[in-house]
């Protein structure tokens, strides 16, 4: 265990105008797991990027010390060949090939091009048996959860005869359940010898599994601490991340709750897809003004189901039940009455489903109620861009302008535009769907101060996390979801992450 | 906890604005540059008056579609029937006006209205069935050809009535006849006129909307640009006017066209509907959950550009003085790669009036250049299909670079 398989000395990476890495040190000991934390933008991308040869040799400064000697990548297929795998947070899989073909595509089990399909499959079956998924070899990534296709990865990772496994964020769209044995896996590996560095924003999982954890902070290494010599905190690691303590990582607030803004009723909605399976069943729930309320639940609980039910169909199929506003019934069937009713829907996919990437941000922060700075069809350039100055300067967006296309900004800063396009909209209720995912902790106390703010200006605000320590933090009351169902509700004084998990778990025995 | 506020806006240096607004400046540099290249190798024919009305009349409709296709592309989607829609609806106005003679000035607006349920109709499978528009649009093509051969029972129809050739032969008599100072020069004192009169409302406008920028603080363009861009356009256009005005001054399509022109940048610029269609493009299911109706948008999109096909569609009939059923036909390609010469994205979201417009003049003059040049179909074809993929790459290559 005494042997460094990697040493980075001195890496500095720079990009026109930017220094992304400034003496980067990073040293990673055979057999162990390191991890490597930092806010978004700290350069950990970069660097595994420097040490795959994403940036090629030449590109950067610094030596790469692999296995004993000094290593010149030139492009990845150099650093695969001597066994350093990542695997990215976005998955590298292709949705309509089967899993064994995924495992070998590009490596194929052939001779002169033409595939052994049997040996193909048998060595899947194989390599599927080491990381624990119980699939056939022949089944459809499509029809497999993110979690199994992160497992397919790391499969693929083992069939390279890897030596260094590096995982970019790999349970960021994992539940509870999948991460766990995620991190088990990693655990197993480390016994077989395997060394890996795993780079992630949740702390709690790097205080699990980590043997020494390594900390940039704006492209410099600040320090690598030892799990083993001392018991580090999460708080000792957030302090190396900002640079500063973090005594709070939720800001205070004095709750001020009114009369019941939002009641959904009898609830119940079928799948978008497999149109006989009721999916929603009979769920009930009440938000008042200047209330939090959070929903809590495994992935697959049904709760962004919920969310996109109410906020005009937009998901789902045979849906019956009431939405009241002020105790009167709303008509939200399209998404345009929702947002009438006084709706707004922060969505948990902000790429995909929330901004226009190549739009800028004043385009963004209007899209969803241009009539407000239009006059009869015409858009008033100047109303928009004071309203997109505005909410630019509220909600702190940083970027050199709001002409910047939105592509271009970090995680925090797209998350805000978000925002302000739905707080432009004055909704009285906000429905926010894991509102902080793949954010950097600095982001995040922004988001849950504006949260806050929110909550004091009276509107509703409908939190779906999967951070159970995000949601005891910033709500007032809980509902706790599992298969469909609305199974517990929890007041701010009961809620524990003990008593979310007995919630779900004693529901899944009924069931 | 204290949080640093975001950076105050830069002003943009000259470079870094050439920069990023390389594509545009640099269709109309190279719209000029081929321009000049024809007027030299065809020794001076390319600028005479008549050439410059001819290159008009032969372009009004690829222009014209291309406005309409500028949206769909936008929007995301394709037109493949155009080149049909423009044979079926000159095809109907022929068989309105001569065979059963209807008045023409009803067969105009029905023909419109044809138009747009053509696009209707090809809009409905693509917006609301979720269709692909490629495979839409190519049935479309084969239905109304083939619905144009029906109607048309094979045979050419014509002539048209004086009045509806009109739309496409005539020029706009010269009012200001009784002042023209030297008739044996200029011909039609009004184009000239007109012309001037134009760049200087160009001019006072750009420098209005300036000061009013800069009174509300929104970035302007350098002014080194403006200025040039204003002085090129404004030579160009006099030297034009000057040169139709020693003709026959303004033809009625140019007038038509230009409107379209204006309409459609405004649309593009200015309106809601402009706006949501460049997000649907960009993102679609963003633009959905934002409120936007995305079906009913992309069924307007096609019903637009059924319109203005339609209107193509008796211009081109009007010219040639006959509907036959085989017009039309290749047009959705050239009217296609004007909006992809002029910087629109094949993915959607990306694209300007101005761009497709300029797009289309060098699709033009290329083609009246190399005709002029005594150069067969197949080197046009060559040298277009090369200028197309250039101006891809361009685009491409700069993303990269960018």
């Amino acid at each position: 265990m005494d042997k460094y398989i990697l040493e980075m000395r001195g890496i500095t990476k720079t990009f026109p105008g930017v220094k992304a890495l400034d003496n980067v040190n990073l040293k990673v000991r055979e057999g162990e797991i390191h991890a490597l934390v930092g806010e978004n933008g700290a350069g950990k991308s970069t660097l595994m990027k420097v040490l795959s040869g994403v940036y090629p040799a030449g590109s950067y400064d610094g030596d790469i010390v692999f296995d004993g000697s000094v290593r010149q990548f030139k492009d990845i297929s150099d650093s695969e060949h001597l066994g350093i795998i990542i695997i990215h947070q976005e998955l590298a899989l292709v949705p309509l090939l089967s899993i064994g073909e995924n495992i070998f595509l590009g490596n194929e089990v052939a001779t002169k091009g033409v595939i052994d399909w049997k040996e193909t499959f048998a060595r899947t079956r194989e390599l599927l048996a080491k990381v624990g998924l119980k699939e056939s070899p022949a089944t459809l990534i499509t029809d497999i959860g993110v979690g199994k296709q992160q497992l397919v990865e790391i499969a693929k990772a083992l069939s390279k005869k890897v030596r260094l496994l590096i995982l970019d964020e790999p349970t960021a769209s994992l539940n509870e359940t999948d991460s766990a044995a995620l991190l088990h896996l990693l655990m197993e590996f480390r016994k077989q010898g395997m060394t890996s560095i795993i780079i992630s924003h949740k702390l709690n999982e790097i205080k699990t599994v980590a043997d020494k954890i390594t900390i940039l902070r704006d492209g410099g290494t600040v320090e690598t601490l030892d799990c083993h010599n001392e018991d580090i905190g999460e708080d000792r690691i957030i302090k190396g991340m900002v640079g500063r303590d973090m005594d709070d990582r939720y800001p205070p607030r004095e709750p001020k709750i009114g009369s019941t803004l939002l009641e959904v009723k009898n609830w119940n909605v079928y799948h978008q897809h497999h149109r006989d399976r009721q999916f929603l069943h009979d769920v009930n729930f009440t938000v008042r003004a200047g209330e939090v309320v959070g929903i809590a639940g495994l992935m697959g609980a049904g709760r962004t189901e919920t969310a996109m039910s109410i906020f005009g169909r937009s998901w789902g199929h045979k849906i019956t039940g009431d939405v009241l506003m002020h105790g009167k019934p709303v008509d939200v069937s399209t998404i345009q009455k929702a947002i009438e009713a006084g709706l707004a829907y922060v969505t948990e996919d902000r790429k995909h489903l929330g901004l226009v990437l190549n739009n800028n941000i004043m385009h963004n922060t209007t899209l969803a109620n241009l009539p407000a700075v239009a006059n009869s069809g015409v858009i008033d350039g100047h109303r928009e861009r004071e309203v997109a100055t505005d909410y630019r300067k509220r909600l702190r967006i940083r970027s050199h302008s709001i002409y910047q296309e939105t592509v271009n900004l970090s995680g925090g800063n797209q998350q805000k535009v978000v925002l302000s396009k739905w707080l432009f909209t004055n909704p009285e209720i906000l429905i926010l769907d894991e509102p902080t995912r793949g954010i950097d902790v600095g982001a995040k106390y922004e988001i849950y101060s504006i949260i806050n703010q929110l909550a004091a200006e009276g509107k509703g605000i409908l939190m779906i996390s999967s951070e159970m320590p995000e949601l005891l933090g910033t709500c007032d009351r809980i509902y706790v979801m599992n298969e469909g169902r609305i199974v517990a509700e929890l007041p701010k004084g009961e809620a524990s992450q003990e008593s979310i998990m007995r919630a779900i778990m004693r529901s899944g025995e009924k069931h | 906890m204290v949080l640093e506020t975001s950076a105050p806006t830069a002003k943009p240096s000259v470079g870094a604005y050439l920069k990023a607004n390389i594509r545009e400046y640099g269709l109309l540099v190279a719209l000029v540059v081929i321009m000049l290249f024809f007027q030299f190798v065809t020794g001076g024919v390319l600028f005479r008056p008549v050439n410059i009305t001819n290159l008009i009349l032969q372009n009004s409709f690829i222009v014209i579609m291309a406005l309409g296709m500028l949206l769909i592309i936008v929007a995301g989607h394709i037109d493949l029937s155009v080149g049909s829609i423009v044979a079926f609806t000159g095809g109907l106005s022929a068989v309105m006006m001569v065979k059963w003679g209807i008045h023409y000035s009803l067969v105009v607006p029905l023909c419109l209205v044809l138009g747009g349920l053509v696009g209707a109709a090809q809009g409905y499978w693509v917006a609301y069935q979720k269709i692909p528009s490629f495979i839409v649009t190519l049935a479309g093509m084969l239905v109304f050809r083939g619905l144009t051969y029906l109607i048309l029972q094979n045979r050419p129809i014509g002539p048209f009535p004086k009045e509806f050739q009109v739309l496409s032969t005539g020029f706009v008599p010269d009012v200001l006849w009784f002042a023209n100072p030297n008739p044996a020069i200029v011909t039609n004192l009004f184009a000239l006129v007109a012309v001037i009169v134009l760049v200087g409302l160009a001019v006072y406008f750009g420098m209005k909307d300036r000061s009013n920028n800069d009174k509300h603080g929104t970035e302007n363009e350098p002014f080194v640009f403006f200025a040039i861009q204003m002085a090129i356009i404004g030579v160009v256009a006099i030297f034009l006017g000057f040169q139709l005005s020693t003709y026959r001054g303004f033809p009625n399509v140019l007038i038509v066209m230009a409107l379209l022109i204006a309409l459609y940048t405004f649309i593009t610029t200015r309106s809601t509907i402009g706006r949501r269609i460049y997000a649907m493009g960009g993102n679609e299911k963003a633009a959905k959950l934002s409120g936007i109706n995305t079906e009913r948008l992309t069924f307007l999109t096609f019903v637009n550009m059924g319109v203005l096909a339609a209107l193509a569609g008796m211009i081109i009939a009007a010219r040639l003085n006959s509907a036959t059923p085989k017009a039309g036909v290749g047009f959705e390609l050239d009217v296609i790669a004007a909006c992809f010469i002029g910087g629109a994205s094949a993915s959607g979201g990306v694209g300007k009036i101005t761009g497709a417009v300029i797009g289309a003049f060098i699709m033009g003059v290329m083609n009246n250049g190399m005709s002029i040049m005594g150069l067969g179909i197949d080197y046009q074809q060559l040298v277009k299909g090369l200028v197309l993929l250039a101006a891809v790459f361009f685009d491409v290559y700069n993303k990269n670079k960018g």
